[in-house]
C-alpha cells in the first residue's frame, strides 16, 4: 500500500504544481515573518520594554507554528494530492500519459509513474513563481518550492531559531549590542528560510550570501575583542573561496543545464534526468559546486573557518554554526542532486569526489577534536566531523539518510552547544581543562542533556544519532561480509570504512569532553563575587550553579528531540515488516521527503537495511566510548584520587612516551598545518612578492606618475599665470577699463546738468525710434 | 468717421507740448507742457477707441488723467522743493547732473 519507488521511476513530465493548500502556497509567509522582525528590532528594538527580543520571539514563534501547519499540510498533500482535484486542464494531461510534453512547469501535470503505480500518489512539489524582471528573453523569477525537504527545513530553522532566541534572552541579557544580536537572529532566520524556499538556482546563491553575511556579523558580536573580529574576517574570506565556485558552478548550470534559459531548479533537474545536458559541463558544476559546499559546509580542506566562528556567542553557534547555517551546503546538494548523481556518476561506482571529500573530513575533524581544551572546539570539530558524514552520504548517492542525519544532527548538536553555553555561562569560560571539571555536581541538569546530546551524536541505539549513522552506513553499499549491499546506488567500501572509524572516534572525543567537562574535580576558580551584570540571575554564590528556566527549557526540548526524532525513520523491518515492505510507521521521513518517482529527482537505490551491520557499528561506537571512559574515567579519575591533584590527563601517556604517537599529537594540535599554509605560505607566499611588486610599482610608476602630473601642473600653471592670466585676461580687463574712461570723457560732454537736453535727447531718440518704425512698415 | 481730424490735433498738441518742455526755461510751464503733451496721448487713444467702436479706449483714457493727476503731483513738489531751496524755478540753472 506505500509507494515504494524503486529505480526507473523518473517522471518525464513536471511533477509540479501551483495550486495547493493555502499554507503551501503561502510558505514565503515564514521567511517573510523574522525579516519584517529585522525591520522592526533595527528601528524600534532599543526603545521596547524588551529591547526588541520580542519581536523576533513573536515572529519566530509565528513562523515556527506556521512550519508545522505547512508540514502538517506537506503530508496530506503528499498523500492525498491527486491530480483530478484541480482543475480540468490536469486531469486532461493526466489522460495523456507519459508522452505530453509540457512546457510551463508550473502546470499541474500528473505523472507517467504514478500512473504506472497504480495506488498511491506522485510527489508533486508545490511551486509558486512571479517574475522579477526580464532581460534578452531571460526570465529572472522570485519563488518559492515546497516539497518534503524544503518543508522538512523549515521546521528545524524555525523551531531552532525559537529555542535559541529564547535562550540568549539569557545568555546573552546584559550585553551592549543585545538588540543587534537580536535583529541578525531575525535576519539570519529570515535569510536562512529564504534560502531553503527558493525555487530557483539565483535566489539561492542570494540565500547563501545572506546567511554568509548574518554569519560574519554574529562570529564578531564582540569584535572588540581581536580574536573574535579575525574569527569573522576569516569565517568571511574562506567562504568567499567557496563562494566562487558556487558561482562558477551555478553559471554553469544555467549555461548548461538551464539552456541559457532558465534558473529554475526543477527544470534545470528535469533537463539533467532527461539527458542531453553535456556530460563535462556537469562534471565541472558538480566538482565546483562541492568546492562551495566545501567552504559552506566546512568540509576538508575548506573548514578552517568553522571552529574559529566560535567566536561568536554560544546560541550563535548552535544556531548557525550546528543546526542550520553550515548545512546549506549540504541542502544545495540535495536540492541539485541530479547534478551531482550524472555529474559525478554516483550509481554504480565505489568512489567520487564529494564522496572521500566527506570521508576524509569526517575522520580528519573528528581526530583533531580530540586534541581541544575549548569545550566548543570540540563542538565544532564535530560538527565538522558530522557534516562530512552528510556530505559522504549525499556522494554514496544515500540522499534521505544524509538529509536524515541532517535533520537529527541539527537537534542533538543544538543540543550540545546550548548545553556548552549553559556550563560556560557559570564558569565564564569554555576551557575545559582549565576552568571546568566536576560540573555535574554543580549543573545536574545541564549534565543530563548533554549526556543525551552526546549519546545521540555518539549514535547509540535508540537515540536519533543511531538511526540516522545507521541509514548513512548501509548506503554506502560497502560492506559485502556483513548481509551484502542490497540495492545501494554504489559500492563504497572505503567511505563505509571512514564511517566506521568516524564512528568510533565520534564516541571517544565526546567521552572525554564529557568527563572533563562534568566529572573529576572542579578546576575553575571559585569565584567570591560575580562582578558582571549577570548577577541578578543568579545571585553571589562561591560556585558555578545551574542555569536559569530559559537556558534550561530549550536544553530540556532539544533533549527529547535527540532522543525522538530517529523514530520517524525506522528502517522497514524494524519491529515489524520484512526488510522490503515498510509497515505503516517505518520510513515515515522517506515516504514525506524524498522526492521519489518526481521529475526532478533521480532513481536512488535504497539498500536494505541490515542488522548485523547495526550491531556491529554500533559495537564500534562502544567501543571507542570504552577506550576513551577506560583512559579518562578509569585510569585518570583513579590517578587523580591518589595523587589529590586535579588531572586532565595521564602524565606519562602515549604521547610523551612514543615519539611516533607525539608526532602526531604534534599534528593534530597544529590543525594539520592548514592554517599555517593558508595563513603562512599561501597568504604570505603570495603577499611578499606581491607587496614588493607592489612597492615597486608604488615607487615607479604611480610615483613616477604622480610626480610628473604635479610637475607638469606647476610649469602649466606658471605659463597660464604667466600668458594667460597676466597677458590675455587681465590685459582684456585693463583694456575694457580703458576703453570705457576713454568714452566717458567723450561722453560727459553732452552731460550738461541741464534737464532740457536729456529731455531733447530722449525726444530725439524717439523721433528717430519712430521713424525707423514707420520705415520699417513702410517696407 | 473723422480719425485722421483728431489724429492731426493731437499731433499738434504733442508738439506744442515738446516745444514747451524742451524750450521753456520757467518749471511750471514745463509741467504744463507734459500735461499737453498727455492729453494729445488721451485724444488719440479716445480717437482711436470711438473709431473701433470699442470703449477700452476711453477706459485707457481715463487711467491716464489718473496717472496724469500723480505725476502733475510729484512734479508740483519737485518744482515747490526747488523753489523753497534756490529762491528760483528757472531750468537752465538747476545744473548740478552736469558730468
Amino acid at each position: 500500500m506505500f509507494p515504494h519507488l524503486a529505480a526507473g521511476a523518473v517522471s518525464e513530465v513536471s511533477t509540479v504544481t501551483n495550486e495547493a493548500n493555502w499554507l503551501l502556497e503561502n510558505a514565503w509567509l515564514i521567511a517573510l515573518l523574522p525579516a519584517i522582525s529585522f525591520v522592526l528590532i533595527l528601528f524600534f528594538g532599543k526603545k521596547m520594554p524588551f529591547k526588541g527580543a520580542e519581536f523576533g520571539i513573536t515572529a519566530v514563534s509565528i513562523s515556527f507554528i506556521l512550519a508545522i501547519l505547512t508540514g502538517a499540510a506537506w503530508m496530506d498533500h503528499r498523500d492525498n494530492f491527486t491530480l483530478d482535484t484541480y482543475g480540468e486542464k490536469a486531469a486532461v494531461l493526466v489522460d495523456d500519459g507519459a508522452g505530453s510534453a509540457v512546457d510551463n512547469v508550473t502546470l499541474a501535470v500528473g505523472t507517467a509513474a504514478e500512473a504506472a503505480e497504480g495506488d498511491g500518489h506522485a510527489y508533486v512539489a508545490v511551486q509558486k513563481t512571479t517574475q522579477w524582471l526580464q532581460s534578452g528573453g531571460v526570465e529572472f523569477n522570485a519563488g518559492i518550492m515546497v516539497d518534503g525537504l524544503s518543508v522538512m527545513m523549515l521546521f528545524v530553522v524555525t523551531l531552532i531559531s525559537l529555542l535559541v532566541h529564547i535562550y540568549s534572552t539569557d545568555y546573552v541579557g546584559g550585553d551592549r549590542r543585545y538588540t543587534h544580536f537580536f535583529a541578525f537572529l531575525s535576519l539570519f532566520t529570515a535569510s536562512m528560510l529564504f534560502f531553503v524556499l527558493s525555487d530557483n538556482i539565483l535566489q539561492m546563491i542570494v540565500g547563501w550570501e545572506l546567511v554568509g553575511v548574518c554569519s560574519f556579523a554574529l562570529i564578531g558580536h564582540w569584535w572588540e575583542e581581536k580574536p573574535n573580529s579575525d574569527a569573522a574576517l576569516k569565517a568571511f574570506i574562506t567562504n568567499r573561496v567557496g563562494d566562487v565556485g558556487l558561482l562558477v558552478g551555478m553559471i554553469t548550470l544555467f549555461f548548461a543545464a538551464g539552456k541559457g534559459m532558465t534558473f529554475d531548479t526543477i527544470t534545470i533537474n528535469e533537463n539533467i534526468l532527461q539527458g542531453g545536458v553535456s556530460h563535462t559541463a556537469l562534471v565541472v558544476a558538480a566538482a565546483c559546486l562541492t568546492i562551495a559546499v566545501m567552504s559552506k559546509s566546512g568540509q576538508f580542506v575548506l573548514h578552517t573557518w568553522l571552529p574559529d566562528a566560535m567566536a561568536g556567542p554560544t546560541p550563535v553557534s548552535a544556531l548557525i554554526h550546528a543546526a542550520t547555517m553550515v548545512v546549506a551546503g549540504i541542502y544545495m546538494v540535495a536540492r541539485l542532486f541530479p547534478v551531482f548523481w550524472e555529474g559525478m556518476q554516483i550509481e554504480g561506482s565505489s568512489i567520487n569526489f564529494l564522496a572521500t571529500v566527506g570521508a576524509v573530513t569526517l575522520v580528519g575533524a573528528g581526530l583533531l577534536a580530540f586534541v581541544q581544551d575549548d569545550i566548543k572546539k570540540v563542538l565544532a570539530y564535530s560538527t565538522v566531523s558530522q557534516l562530512g558524514y552528510m556530505a559522504m552520504a549525499l556522494g554514496v548517492g544515500a540522499w534521505t539518510a544524509a538529509v536524515f542525519h541532517l535533520f537529527t544532527h541539527a537537534f542533538f548538536k543544538a543540543n550540545l552547544f546550548l548545553g556548552s553555553g549553559s556550563v560556560a555561562h557559570a564558569v565564564h569560560s569554555f576551557d575545559m581543562k582549565k576552568d571546568m571539571g566536576g560540573m555535574r555536581k554543580f549543573m545536574p541538569k545541564t549534565y543530563v542533556t548533554f549526556v543525551i546530546g552526546s549519546l545521540a551524536l555518539a549514535g547509540l541505539f535508540p537515540l536519533a544519532g543511531f538511526w540516522s549513522k545507521d541509514e548513512i552506513l548501509v548506503n554506502t553499499g560497502g560492506w559485502g561480509i556483513l548481509g551484502g549491499s542490497g540495492s545501494a546506488p554504489g559500492s563504497y567500501t572505503f567511505h563505509f570504512v571512514m564511517g566506521m572509524i568516524g564512528a568510533a572516534l565520534t564516541a571517544a572525543y565526546m567521552t572525554r569532553c564529557v568527563y572533563l567537562t562534568f566529572h573529576g574535580e572542579y578546576r575553575g576558580v571559585h569565584h567570591d563575587e560575580h562582578a558582571d551584570d549577570h548577577a541578578d540571575d543568579h545571585g553571589h554564590h562561591g560556585e558555578p550553579h545551574e542555569s536559569g528556566p530559559r537556558i534550561l527549557y530549550p536544553l530540556y526540548i532539544l533533549s527529547a528531540f535527540s532522543i525522538l526524532v530517529g523514530f520517524v525513520n525506522f528502517p522497514p523491518g524494524f519491529l515489524a515488516g520484512s526488510k522490503k515492505d515498510p509497515a505503516g510507521w517505518q520510513e515515515r521521513f522517506l515516504h514525506f521527503i524524498e522526492p521519489a518517482g518526481s521529475s526532478y529527482f533521480p532513481a536512488v537505490g535504497h539498500a536494505t537495511p541490515s542488522w548485523w551491520l547495526a550491531i556491529v557499528a554500533s559495537l564500534v561506537a562502544v567501543a571507542g566510548a570504552g577506550a576513551a571512559f577506560t583512559y579518562y574515567f578509569v585510569k585518570v579519575e583513579r590517578l587523580a584520587k591518589r595523587t589529590g591533584e586535579h588531572l586532565v590527563g595521564l602524565p606519562n601517556g602515549v604521547t610523551t612516551t612514543n615519539a611516533f604517537a607525539r608526532a602526531g599529537h604534534k599534528l593534530l594540535v597544529n590543525k594539520y598545518y592548514l592554517d599555517h599554509l593558508y595563513t603562512g605560505i599561501i597568504a604570505g607566499g603570495t603577499k611578499g612578492p606581491i607587496a614588493k611588486a607592489a612597492y615597486w610599482v608604488n615607487q615607479n610608476v604611480l610615483d613616477g606618475t604622480v610626480d610628473g602630473a604635479g610637475r607638469t601642473a606647476v610649469q602649466s600653471g606658471k605659463l597660464v599665470y604667466e600668458k594667460i592670466d597676466q597677458g590675455v585676461v587681465d590685459g582684456a580687463i585693463n583694456a575694457a577699463g580703458r576703453t570705457s574712461d576713454a568714452i566717458g570723457e567723450e561722453l560727459r560732454h553732452i552731460n550738461t546738468g541741464r534737464v532740457q537736453n536729456y529731455a531733447a535727447i530722449m525726444f530725439a531718440g524717439a523721433a528717430i525710434l519712430a521713424g525707423a518704425f514707420v520705415l520699417l512698415l513702410a517696407l | 468717421m473723422l480719425l485722421n481730424q483728431f489724429l492731426l490735433l493731437s499731433a499738434v498738441l504733442f508738439c506744442l507740448g515738446v516745444y514747451g518742455v524742451l524750450a521753456r526755461k520757467n518749471g511750471m510751464l514745463v509741467l504744463m507742457s507734459v500735461e499737453l503733451i498727455l492729453n494729445a496721448v488721451n485724444i488719440n487713444l479716445v480717437a482711436f477707441g470711438a473709431f473701433r467702436t470699442d470703449v477700452g479706449g476711453s477706459v485707457f483714457a481715463l487711467f491716464t488723467i489718473a496717472v496724469a493727476a500723480a505725476e502733475v503731483g510729484i512734479g508740483l513738489a519737485i518744482v515747490l522743493l526747488m523753489y523753497r531751496n534756490r529762491r528760483s524755478i528757472d531750468l537752465t540753472q538747476a545744473d548740478l547732473l552736469k558730468g
